[in-house]
């Protein structure tokens, strides 16, 4: 698709958005080749907005969009993500998980802008009422397992901080943790820990599972360890489509709506996805029009179920651009879990009287987080999963047996190394934060039968 | 049900190994495609029969006395439920009447070279066949219907026409169950396509081994779990006497992205269709989410969520010269010839990835 020649400033014609014929032309050029670049074209010649310039995108639903209707669509998507589910209070420290690729990026972008639109009401307020919230930045470097050269590694690593240090209004901190952290505070004993326990995965997808719950531990680490309240993640609807299908593949059907809502707080620190409603296709290109700097050097080849559901899910998107928003929708009527919203006390008491209303609903219906998590991923325990559990407390004779019960089937299977032997030398390399809390419940548990041992006749084992 | 053995966890097989892994005495004869076990035939028809027993039992399919319909296909599904169905009847004692029920669509070439099969089944297997036929009850065969409205779309007539056949000729057998030869493959097919059209009122029931108890005749999907490859491999071992040409009328029926999808799943992680339907079973419906209710059609009383039910509605349409009466749903006339042209296209492309075997599964 060739671009049309931008009309004279002067014509009576020209939208309210042309500054100059030759910014104007540059946008479409760029806009042009970046429509093109992602191997789409514009239905119609008119943004469906402003009814100006060019239009550079056909969004969902055929509706084309000049260039800033088009950001400004994604932007106000962001926010009312953000502002609707009540992500951010003034008084919160936002830990933005920064991976170098586009959809993270964006999300940095739009934060640092909320922010700094915050700052100046803030100003002008001059007003003592209300502080902005803080961004922090993090990066989980995962180099210790990448086979790339160290110098190529180092600059990509160096690339993420210079695009972090260039936003004006510098962050609060940028965060470059090794993911080997999470097993030990010394270098070398983390790094040797963390390759055995990746080498006794003998599954391509459970391995890359595995890494995905150590990034996400990493993170927990990092918001705790510098005094963040949430995490927010970059995660986009075209992520979450292929997560909902990896789990639906993986038998994970019960947990899967814990993780595509828009709030999760069965961690520690709260982790939220406002970028949830964005295809990543908009956001690739969000980033070629805006010249927002990405770095995608350090993705490392993935083989295995989830490549095979996301080179599925990138073929229906060819035929429909529309399967992705549909997959998250069915999703989205699964219902979530009583973790999926915040309900502390008085957590909402920062927000607009006009929005309290409908957070003040949920408040009164506030059910206590019953649910008992998987060690590793942190899904929801199934009814099997459960009765798996309980039988193994009653009848339990080593802590490894503990260990092993609290792992979902799906990380059971694909994660666990078969051979009891095996399995034990995997449990006892395995970050302390996970496995530390299996050790209190068993030491507790264990004090309990001592109390009560005098009493206890002897068991008859009729298995059932 | 979680029968599937853990791929990797499995040690590795020793070389030269060539006794069957269950017994150890005779020769490994196959691979099992759900566990990837080496066994012999005799064990494979063990496992394979009484796994399909075991599912019977646990989920209640039948009691002592019920009739039961075999929809008869004379393809693989089908001809293997039969076989194996009389098997268990014989050695567990079931005490059912079995029937074999067919549906004729009026397919020349195709339809009428697999009732040969079913009739030949009759015989092979001592169950009575009960035929009915588009022809008797619409007044239309699939010859007469591909003519009216060509190739495209056809598949929607004869997937709602066949469901509602099964049924009247059920009736006419006055039996207690239906039963089909939908597999494990089917189920976990139906799953993903349902997650990806966004249907989830069958996504809340497409993993039911019953449907329809609320309904005149309850439909059994025994072979819930059982891989379809193990059905051509029971089948093949048995010699069976099954039809396999597929039907004239929809030639890419199994080439839809969603089957390639799950068979490539399957090459890499047998259990995967298992955990399919696993997680099938495992959503929870928001309760907020509205489902249709259930009523009954007004012209011929079938069970509909509308005043008409889908085979009259198409049938109206048939019978009016208007044949794209019913399919999918009509915009307003709103809009120039461009954009619907472009629309007519756009839905026709949405639809052709997404057909399911046979065209559109309606468990």
């Amino acid at each position: 698709m060739a671009a049309a020649a931008a009309s004279s400033c002067g014509g009576a014609g020209c939208g309210p958005h042309c500054s100059s014929s030759a910014s104007a032309a540059a946008v479409e050029d760029a806009a042009a080749a970046a429509a093109e670049k992602v191997g789409r074209l514009s239905l119609s010649r008119e943004c469906g907005k402003c009814g100006g310039g060019a239009a550079a995108v056909a969004v969902a639903g055929g509706l084309g969009l000049c260039g800033e209707c088009f950001r400004a669509n994604l932007l106000g998507k962001f926010k009312l993500a953000v502002t609707s589910n009540a992500m951010v209070r003034p008084t919160d420290s936002v830990l933005l998980a920064f991976s170098g690729g586009p959809a993270s990026r964006v999300a940095l972008q739009f934060i640092h802008e909320m922010r700094c639109k915050a700052i100046e009401s803030w100003d002008v307020s001059n007003s003592q009422a209300l502080p902005v919230f803080g961004v922090g930045v993090a990066f989980v470097d995962e180099s210790v397992l990448c086979s790339k050269p160290r110098d190529e590694i180092e600059m990509a690593i160096e690339d993420i901080r210079s695009i972090v240090s260039s936003l004006s209004t510098g962050v609060k901190a940028m965060h470059i943790a090794r993911l080997e952290d999470v097993f030990s505070t010394e270098s070398e004993d983390g790094e040797r820990r963390l390759r055995e326990a990746v080498d006794m995965i003998g599954d391509d997808t459970g391995r890359e599972d595995f890494l995905r719950c150590l990034r996400m531990l990493s993170l927990q680490k990092i918001a705790m360890e510098n005094g963040y309240a949430k995490i927010m993640l970059g995660s986009c609807a075209s992520a979450i489509a292929c997560h909902v299908l990896s789990a639906t593949v993986k038998g994970q059907g019960y947990s899967l709506p814990a993780d595509v809502q828009y709030v999760d707080t069965r961690w520690e620190i709260p982790v939220v996805l406002p970028l949830r409603d964005c295809l990543a296709q908009e956001l690739t290109l969000l980033c070629e029009l805006d010249s927002l700097k990405t770095q995608q050097h350090l993705d490392r080849p993935s083989n295995g179920i989830n490549s095979l559901v996301a080179s599925f899910i990138k073929r229906l998107r060819e035929e429909n651009p529309s399967r992705e928003h549909t997959i998250v929708r069915t999703a989205q009527k699964l219902k979530p879990f009583s973790f999926n919203k915040f309900s502390a006390d008085g957590y909402h008491d920062f927000l607009p009287s006009r929005l309290r209303p409908k957070f003040q609903k949920f408040d009164s219906d506030e059910s206590t987080f019953s649910e008992i998590l998987c060690l590793m991923c942190g899904s929801p325990f199934s009814e099997s999963e459960l009765q798996n559990l309980e039988s193994t407390k009653h009848k339990a004779q080593k802590k490894i047996d503990l260990y092993t019960a609290h792992c979902c089937q799906s990380c059971y299977f694909q994660i666990l190394p078969a051979g009891e032997n095996l399995n034990e030398h995997f449990f006892s390399l395995l970050p302390k934060l996970w496995t530390g809390k299996m050790d209190t419940i068993s030491d507790s548990h264990s004090l309990l039968r001592d109390q009560i041992e005098e009493y206890l006749l002897e068991e008859n084992d009729d298995g059932n | 049900m979680d029968s599937a053995v853990d791929g990797p966890r499995q040690p590795p097989a020793r070389a030269g190994s060539r006794l069957c892994t269950r017994c150890g005495e005779r020769k490994a004869a196959l691979k099992r495609p759900k566990t990837l076990e080496q066994i012999c035939r005799e064990c494979f028809y063990v496992v394979f029969e009484d796994e399909i027993h075991q599912t019977i039992v646990d989920n209640n399919l039948f009691k002592p006395g019920d009739r039961v319909a075999i929809g008869a296909s004379g393809g693989k599904d089908s001809t293997v439920l039969a076989y194996v169905l009389s098997e268990l009847n014989r050695r567990h004692k079931y005490c059912l009447d079995l029937f074999l029920l067919s549906v004729d669509e009026g397919i020349t070439g195709y339809r009428d070279d697999s009732l040969e099969t079913v009739k030949r089944n009759e015989i092979q297997y001592g169950l009575p066949l009960k035929i009915v036929s588009y022809k008797d009850l619409y007044g239309w065969t699939m010859d007469d219907i591909v003519k009216a409205i060509g190739l495209k779309n056809n598949c929607t007539f004869c997937g709602v026409f066949r469901r509602q056949a099964l049924d009247r000729g059920a009736a006419l057998l006055k039996v207690d169950k239906i039963v089909t030869g939908h597999n494990a493959d089917d189920i976990a097919e139906t799953v993903l396509l349902n997650i990806l059209r966004g249907d989830i009122a069958r996504l809340s029931r497409c993993t039911f081994i019953t449907t329809g108890e609320d309904g005149p005749i309850p439909r059994c999907k025994p072979f819930k779990y059982t891989y379809e490859k193990e059905i051509v491999m029971y089948a093949y071992f048995k010699k069976l006497d099954y039809f396999s040409t597929e039907c004239i009328y929809s030639p890419n029926a199994y080439r839809g992205f969603a089957r390639e999808f799950i068979k490539d799943l399957e090459r890499m992680r047998p259990r995967a269709i298992l955990d399919i339907i696993k997680s099938g079973e495992n959503f929870r419906i928001s309760t907020t989410t509205r489902m249709p209710e259930q009523g009954t059609c007004e012209r011929c009383g079938y069970i509909s969520s509308q005043k008409l039910c889908k085979a009259c509605v198409l049938l109206d349409g048939l019978n009016r010269g208007l044949p794209k009466l019913g399919i999918g749903r009509t915009k307003g006339i709103a809009g120039g010839d461009g954009d619907c042209e472009q629309q007519a296209t756009r839905s026709e492309r949405n639809r052709s990835s997404l057909q399911g075997k046979h065209g559109n599964f309606d468990f």
